[in-house]
């Protein structure tokens, strides 16, 4: 039981870091190797709102929303839309973007184990007779709403539809009038703030370390890539067998194999399958 | 110069040495030859003359560590740009040549001089083998692949607590003296960098170059690209494997830091600003960058974020590198024309 219900929120987790990233991908194709530093950054922005100007919580994560998104935006409006398409470029690129926001934090002072967020609500419930405290519940069902209202916004309204029409087809998005820049532009600030909201959700669990970030970003190139590249339900899908081989990992080996486990199954299904489980095969682009 | 736009224009012509491709010239007086020679010289000469010039042990050690990185960036310049692999991994060679390196001084007893050789090839074999299933793969595929090897390899030691775990092997011999230990690495360099020009030049070279603009080409040309990946990452990741067991002679101390994301970031950024598909232009990149870092040490890890910045800013504004620009001035003057 314990293992069921902790798998789940490990899976909740998971797939909390990486829906940001698998739009990111899944729109523009544009592998953000700096999510794991955005996700860090907004941690600590959340802190610094909350305590050195104190704001009100609801006040300061929505803020931190917002502003994420921007930076997000204004990262692609100023530097990513000269690189799009070359791909060893824009790894380059937003890796070292990404070191760069990490490194500098840390030089900044922001490291230890003095930064915590508060949780939203504190306390635990038992459930099935294991006691969960709120925080985590809270991450399932926000984990869920994210994912729902994500369903919603890409099949219903015009932008979400805009946004998948571009990830399955950019050329033909191109020749109905989307403006594929102006779209790629919305899908990084959307993935900066999933990377935000990431944050917000699950740096109450622990401290916010400049760490993260590095773990951060693999956990969301596990998911991704064996979900395959691009495909959001197989992000979704993926996580929850990433989030319970990891539990299972813990249970039966020891806590230091969970990472092994998430870069196991990065290199496996990159052999074996690179589009990864979910993927649409593209022999050619793939392999030779 | 006063001259108006609209009227003139800037014209760029390739010096009367250059006929036809790279390769061939025509020289006729010593100063054309001197042309030649001039900047190979002044590179190889300058790397010799580099340990006796400079103030006291720290530079020359500083020296060391460059060169060993520009081993690295000269294996990461040749797999990417020559083969078409790009490799973010490059610390899994370093871990595997270093970790091989200690092994064979601590428990066999070699000395630095027959354990460098030897770890370089077996690194290389190792390494070509643990990659070998991923060959196949293209583009950001193998990019991704190759930059989670050296983690792989750094949590795995962590967590079964092999090869000393966390602490790393100790008690490693270091060299007979600071001479030889800078002149086997700048040897090293040196060696590695003409010869991988060579190669490049030769008809596998082009074989190479096939595969990285158009494999299907070699394929059907009765080619196997698999045998020829497998040759060139043999050859990369022995550059990369010497490096990683020569940098464990010099810190007497091998442990999962070699692993660490420095030494697969720091070459790519060299190589970027350098110059890429230059070869030697990584090399100049990395006694750019290295000296540049060291100079950086009391910032902490601000050094880190700087080049980053500077990695990033080339990769999007500047992306030919020095070298290219430079050769660009050199083989071709401009002048002003009347349209």
């Amino acid at each position: 039981m314990e293992i069921l219900i902790y798998g789940t929120i490990n899976s909740a987790a998971l797939a909390l870091y990486a829906l940001g990233f698998a739009m990111v991908y899944g729109v523009s194709r544009l592998p953000n190797f700096a999510h794991g530093a955005l996700f860090v950054l907004s941690g600590f922005m959340t802190w610094y709102f909350l305590n050195s100007l104190e704001l009100n919580y609801f006040i300061s994560i929505i803020l931190t929303l917002i502003a994420t998104g921007v930076i997000g935006a204004l990262i692609y409006q100023f530097i990513l839309i000269r690189i799009r398409g070359m791909e060893i470029s824009e790894i380059m690129a937003t890796y070292a973007m990404g070191l760069a926001i990490l490194e500098g934090l840390r030089w900044g002072g922001f490291k230890g184990m003095t930064y915590t967020l508060p949780a939203f609500i504190s306390g635990s419930v038992d459930v099935f007779g294991v006691s969960v405290d709120y925080q985590r519940l809270l991450v399932v069902v926000i984990g869920g709403a994210v994912v729902g209202l994500l369903w919603l916004f890409t099949h219903y309204t015009r932008m979400g539809l805009a946004l998948r029409g571009m990830a399955q087809d950019e050329r033909a998005a191109l020749m109905l009038g989307i403006d594929s820049d102006r779209m790629a532009l919305v899908a990084m600030a959307f993935g900066s703030s999933l990377a935000a909201l990431a944050a917000i959700c699950l740096l109450p669990l622990g401290n916010i370390v400049v760490e993260a970030g590095y773990n951060v970003l693999i956990l969301a190139i596990a998911v991704c890539i064996v979900g395959g590249l691009g495909s959001w339900m197989g992000a979704v899908l993926a996580a929850f067998l990433i989030g319970f081989a990891q539990i299972l990992t813990v249970v039966y080996l020891g806590a230091h194999f969970q990472m092994v486990v998430a870069l196991l199954a990065i290199i496996v299904t990159l052999i074996i399958r690179p589009s990864g489980l979910f993927g649409r095969q593209k022999e050619l682009e793939e392999r030779v | 110069m006063s001259v108006k736009t609209g009227q003139h224009r800037q014209e760029r012509i390739d010096r009367g040495i250059r006929i036809r491709s790279d390769g061939i010239y025509a020289l006729m007086s010593w100063r054309e030859l001197s042309y030649l020679t001039v900047p190979r010289l002044a590179l190889i000469v300058g790397m010799l003359v580099l340990p006796l010039v400079l103030p006291g042990m720290y530079w020359q050690r500083v020296v060391s560590i460059a060169c060993i990185y520009a081993l690295l960036a000269i294996s990461f310049d040749f797999l990417a740009h020559f083969v078409g692999l790009v490799c973010l991994g490059g610390a899994f060679f370093v871990g595997t040549g270093g970790y091989l390196a200690a092994i064979l001084n601590t428990s066999f007893g070699l000395p630095p001089l027959v354990t460098i050789p030897l770890a370089s090839i077996l690194g290389a074999a190792l390494c070509t083998l643990l990659l070998l299933p991923c060959l196949p793969l293209r583009g950001v595929y193998f990019a991704i692949v190759s930059l989670m090897y050296p983690l792989f390899a750094m949590r795995v030691i962590e967590a079964l607590n092999i090869l000393g775990g966390t602490d790393g092997i100790l008690g490693i011999d270091s060299f007979s003296s600071r001479w030889v230990e800078q002149y086997t690495v700048i040897g090293a360099v040196l060696l590695f960098l003409f010869g991988t020009r060579r190669l490049v030049n030769m008809d596998i070279g082009l074989v190479l170059r096939g595969v990285k603009d158009n494999d299907q080409a070699i394929r059907a040309s009765g080619m196997n690209i698999t045998r020829y990946k497998t040759l060139a990452v043999f050859i990369a990741s022995a550059m990369g494997c010497m490096g990683g067991a020569i940098l464990v002679h010099i810190y007497m101390w091998s442990g999962i830091s070699q692993f660490a994301l420095d030494f697969s970031i720091l070459p790519i950024a060299a190589t970027v600003i350098g110059g890429s598909g230059t070869l030697a232009g990584a090399v100049i990149g990395c006694l750019i960058l290295v000296p540049i870092s060291e100079l950086l040490r009391d910032f902490g890890t601000l050094r880190i974020v700087f080049y980053a910045v500077i990695l990033m800013g080339f990769i999007v504004f500047r992306s030919e590198g020095l070298l290219v620009y430079g050769q660009r001035k050199y083989h071709q003057f401009q002048r002003w024309t009347r349209l």
